[in-house]
């Protein structure tokens, strides 16, 4: 079998789709926290610990609990066999900024364990029992290629059954996620440079 | 002794972002960690931060931490035996 792409799903202007079916599509009039609590709110599976999160955290968080919503990957592969290969382009700048504001008063330890992009790995993992490799990259601009080779490694070396690929990006109210889940199956679309682009570009 | 609780409950949910928690669902007996409203130790950090920036109060011994904080109305006997309230 080859390594192929069984499910997507993305969060851009205000819409949620999975595998290119809308299932969320708020006005641009919305604000982020509106839409991502729209997001929580239809996901219907109530974590109380998301409230708590950064705003990066809770876009990371909530795609991937669209991703998953009828897979349980860490049963199926065993936890040690799940890996997540994320990345972005502003890091944890967001909440830095955030954070730095409260420095000049009272320094938010909340705030504090947020300013670091792969804290939304732990979360992930926390939530969905994951234990695999997991790593996290800050690039340009989406980089299909690079991860692509990188999550093609992972299960081509033994290192992971699966991996979730996520481009989870956000500063003040520009947002974007972009998560898949790669594995060896029978089902879905080949992973490739080509077919993540063409996934990511929303076709 | 009323008000102080009843002014921490409202704080102690805004400052920990307890979604869905309101005033009436915390006893001022409850504990805060553990079984009862569930607290983590970043919650215990902004626990400091909160008697620091309203109150005046710097909590620097960690066991003392454990006792001020095991309820709410620990918490409002250590602010007021402080006078701080």
């Amino acid at each position: 079998m080859s390594i192929r792409i069984s499910t997507y799903c993305s969060f851009r202007n205000n819409q949620i789709k999975l595998n290119g079916e809308a299932l969320l599509a708020k006005g641009v009039e919305v604000t982020f926290n509106e839409f991502i609590k729209s997001a929580y709110d239809l996901n219907a599976s109530p974590y109380l610990k998301f409230f708590k999160m950064d705003d990066l955290c809770k876009l990371a968080f909530i795609a991937s609990e669209f991703l998953l919503k009828n897979r349980k990957p860490s049963e199926q592969y065993g936890a040690e066999n799940v890996s997540l290969l994320f990345a972005n382009t502003s890091s944890s700048l967001d909440t830095d900024i955030n954070y730095y504001n409260t420095v000049k008063d009272f320094a938010s330890p909340s705030l504090f364990v947020y300013t670091l992009p792969n804290i939304m790995l732990g979360e992930i993992s926390i939530r969905n029992k994951f234990k695999g490799e997991n790593a996290f990259f800050v690039f340009e601009h989406f980089q299909a290629d690079f991860l692509c080779n990188y999550a093609t490694q992972l299960i081509q070396e033994q290192k992971a059954k699966t991996v979730v690929i996520g481009w989870v990006e956000l500063l003040k109210e520009n947002y974007e996620a972009f998560l898949c889940l790669a594995e060896e199956t029978a089902d879905g679309t080949e992973l490739t440079k080509e077919n993540l682009n063409t996934y990511y570009n929303g076709k | 002794m009323d008000a102080l609780i009843a002014k921490l409950k409202t704080q102690i949910i805004e400052q920990l972002n307890l979604e869905g928690v309101s005033p009436e669902d915390i006893s001022p007996d409850d504990s805060l960690f553990g079984e009862g409203l569930g607290l983590d130790s970043i919650d215990a950090l902004e626990l400091i931060v909160l008697l620091e920036k309203n109150y005046g109060l710097k909590i620097e011994n960690p066991a003392e931490g454990k006792k001020i904080f095991a309820t709410i109305r620990s918490i409002a006997e250590y602010i007021t035996a402080h006078g701080k309230a």
